[in-house]
């Protein structure tokens, strides 16, 4: 394990509604450089605040937060979320914008100049495989759920970023191609040395793709580790979080025959 | 002759360049200052609640104020501003005409692009704007490139809607001094000219359709990231605007301005007057259908040059003096008051048009009625309708006053229709005018003012200041005073009345002067 991590919760806390909804509660948390990690819980459980206090999309209210080393609250907003790729749940693609000119727009906004820019996106298209001649000037509502996503994918690491935070990015899809997507994303994330941090309620998702999971429920931070690691935590709510997907792999071992794949 | 071999569509089309010049300028200049002005006071609106809500109330209620009201308020107003400006800052401005149609026109053009652009830019999904944050918008960048293109249908609705309302309402600035397409429907109206009535409409429903599709066209073309199409559209608003320069550049300076009320024996005296000025040998052009307040002013302010009052109108109105004097004093002291101003009484032409009560004449004979004193007894079962500004005229207070009339029901009316109403029995007695032809065509007759209640109204030509010693003027206008007596005034009324081709203004103006010169 590198010795400083590339995100670091210390702390945490943030309430809305003037103080009657608790959504983080003193949330401590670590993520290592090229770890990558699954928040799992329920809804209202405040994974989606937490991530997105990394990012400065929600204010802190207390505790301190470091991505890169540096505190958030003493770094600009705007330069801040330039620098870390955000992969939003439905994609989160700007509808009049054609594909390209989504996937470019951080590179954009840097400045960048349009010729790099449009080499770039060639790029990210072959990266999320999708052909480029094919989907460059589609309009997001030309694309079928998985193609958005894998344009947010590639949007959020249009400007080389070494962190990309996701907000459940595979939920809304079917389970085939959310399995491929999940599996081009695992690729993705190793071989260009990201730090991910991904949302997600479904345990399962989290343990076929992340190194290390952490579990929330009401705020909290109940448990974190690898799912090994987890396995071992005393707390009811991981215990079950952990046994239901292995109860639905015994019965689907059951249920099917083991080379009956039609 | 058939409706398309009317000589007054050549008349009107005449007239074209320069209503629809002016009116194109106006409406544009108006919507212009209306966007440049609800722009961005939607968008600085659009995270805060309480000042929205007070922006669309404040532009609701400007939407409830009539659009003649509102043209109408904003006359004084701003007679009121270039008077402070005046003094404080020594440089006033022109209270009439373009500046407060324009800003009366911008005011109500105002509701539809700030509730559009109000309710485009909230309609944006939550989910887009915090994804234009987690990229690294600034809320400036997320503004012009993810919000206000997300939200231009809708804005762009509501501007068109803007235009098509300006465009509309603007035919009614006409009464403030603006030249508009409304000069054909205010003049058309007045003299049952119902060839220029339509022609008016006509051309304000064609331009309103020109520049809402033009508009869609730059919508389409922004949307679809068409450069053709919007490059069009914007060459089509473009060839509109440069349009409106050619009356500017037509206009000469030295041209003297007729002005005229919005009824038609000023239409057919102001007709009159120019003609007598071309035939001297100056430029004139007449400022039709003015309202009755904005003229007198628009005469102190030299914004016009000559038109014709009634000595009645200014004693009460203009100068709110309740006393009724005899004719000849009342003359001498409108006089020396209208001296004060610098304004010069030219003279009168020889008739009067004053308010009188009118019935027909065989009722009135059945009943016995000659005087109003006679009506007195009778009004309590009978109704009786005037103008549209009589019953709040000191006249009627006065004639109820010094007779103790009270009438069962009274009506306001468009001056036109009263007559052919009373003549039918639909009113009993209605206040007319004792200059006007119908009172000899449909067989009534006025009622004596025994008590004098009503002062007298001399028509008399007023001229502006800075004519006062415009000898030219005086000379060319001379043979005109003291000429016109009631029977022939009453004659060429009638003659203008009427509905076909020798009865536009112009034509019964050269009766007039034919009849009147051989004197």
């Amino acid at each position: 394990m590198p010795t400083t991590p590339l995100i670091a919760y210390a702390h945490v806390g943030k309430t809305f509604d003037a103080g009657r909804v608790v959504a983080v509660d003193d949330v401590s948390l670590e993520v290592a450089e090229g770890e990558f990690l699954a928040i799992v819980g329920g809804s209202g459980s405040g994974k989606t605040t937490l991530l997105r206090l990394a990012n400065r999309l929600i204010e802190a209210d207390s505790g301190s937060i470091t991505v890169e080393g540096e505190e958030v609250r003493n770094v600009d907003t705007i330069l801040l979320r330039r620098r870390i790729g955000y992969v939003f749940q439905s994609g989160g693609l700007f509808p009049h914008l054609t594909v390209a000119d989504n996937i470019g727009i951080t590179p954009k906004l840097l400045g960048t100049a349009p010729a790099e820019i449009s080499a770039r996106v060639d790029e990210l298209l072959d990266l999320v495989r999708l052909d480029r001649a094919q989907y460059r000037d589609r309009l997001p509502h030309e694309l079928s759920g998985g193609q958005r996503q894998r344009v947010g994918v590639a949007r959020a690491l249009a400007a080389r970023p070494r962190i990309v935070l996701m907000d459940e990015p595979f939920g809304a899809l079917d389970p085939l191609t959310r399995d491929a997507l999940g599996d081009d994303f695992r690729e993705l994330h190793k071989n260009l040395g990201l730090t991910t941090v991904m949302i997600t309620h479904d345990m399962m998702e989290a343990i076929l793709l992340a190194d290390r999971i952490a579990v929330m429920r009401g705020g909290r931070l109940l448990a974190q580790g690898t799912p090994a690691e987890l396995s071992t935590s005393g707390d009811a709510y991981v215990g079950e979080l952990l046994r239901t997907p292995r109860r639905q792999a015994e019965r689907l071992g059951a249920l099917l025959p083991r080379d009956g794949a039609a | 002759m058939s409706l398309f071999t009317d000589p007054r569509w050549a008349e009107a089309l005449g007239h074209l360049p320069d209503y629809l010049g002016n009116h194109v300028r106006v409406s544009v200049t108006a919507l212009a200052l209306g966007l440049l002005v609800s722009l961005p006071l939607a968008i600085l609106s659009r995270h805060r609640p309480v000042m929205r809500g007070a922006l669309l109330g404040l532009a609701s209620i400007v939407q409830t104020v009539p659009g003649l009201a509102l043209l109408a308020l904003f006359y004084p107003l701003l007679l009121a501003l270039a008077a402070l400006s005046l003094s404080w800052f020594g440089f006033g401005f022109s209270a009439f005409g373009f500046l407060p149609a324009v800003l009366a026109l911008a005011l109500y053009s105002m509701l539809p692009v700030l509730r559009n652009t109000i309710t485009g830019l909230q309609g944006v999904e939550p989910a887009i704007l915090e994804a234009a944050q987690g990229v690294g918008m600034t809320p400036r960048q997320s503004l012009f490139t993810v919000e206000l293109p997300l939200a231009l249908p809708v804005m762009m609705a509501g501007i068109r809607t803007a235009a098509v309302w300006v465009i509309g309402t603007a035919t009614l600035s006409t009464p403030i001094g603006q030249t508009s397409l409304g000069n054909y429907i205010f003049a058309g109206l007045q003299t049952q000219n119902w060839v220029f009535v339509l022609f008016g409409c006509l051309a304000a429903a064609v331009l309103a359709l020109l520049v809402d599709q033009l508009l869609a066209l730059i919508e389409s073309g922004l949307r679809n990231r068409s450069r053709l199409r919007a490059t069009l559209g914007g060459v089509g608003i473009a060839a509109l605007v440069a349009a409106t320069l050619v009356p500017t550049m037509m206009r000469a300076q030295t041209s003297y301005i007729v002005g005229a009320k919005t009824f038609t024996e000023q239409y057919v005296l102001s007709a009159l007057i120019a003609q007598r000025l071309k035939a001297a040998g100056l430029a004139a052009s007449s400022r039709e259908g003015l309202g009755s307040n904005v003229i007198f002013e628009a005469l102190a302010s030299n914004d016009i040059d000559v038109y014709v009052d009634y000595s009645g109108t200014l004693w009460l109105n203009q100068f709110h003096r309740n006393d009724i004097r005899p004719r000849q004093e009342l003359l001498a002291e409108l006089k020396t008051v209208l001296a004060k101003q610098n304004i010069t009484l030219l003279g009168e032409l020889g008739f009067e048009n004053a308010y009188a009560l009118v019935m027909p004449r065989k009722r009135a004979e059945q009943l016995g009625i000659r005087t109003i004193a006679d009506l007195a007894s009778r009004a309590a079962s009978m109704s009786i309708a005037g103008d549209y500004e009589f019953f709040s005229r000191p006249e009627w207070t006065a004639l109820r006053k010094t007779y103790g009339l009270s009438f069962r029901a009274q009506r306001q009316m468009q001056p036109d229709f009263m007559y052919a109403a009373v003549a039918s029995g639909e009113v009993d007695v209605i206040a007319g005018y004792t200059s006007d032809g119908l009172i000899a065509k449909y067989d009534l007759v006025t009622l004596g003012d025994v008590r004098r209640a009503i002062p007298p109204y001399d028509a008399m030509v007023l001229l502006a200041p800075k004519r006062a010693n415009d000898e030219a003027l005086r000379k060319a206008l001379a043979p005109l005073l003291g000429k016109i007596d009631i029977a022939t005034m009453r004659e060429a009324n009638l003659r203008a009345a009427g509905n076909d081709a020798t009865s536009s203004p112009d034509a019964v103006a050269q009766w007039l002067w034919e009849k009147i010169g051989k004197k």
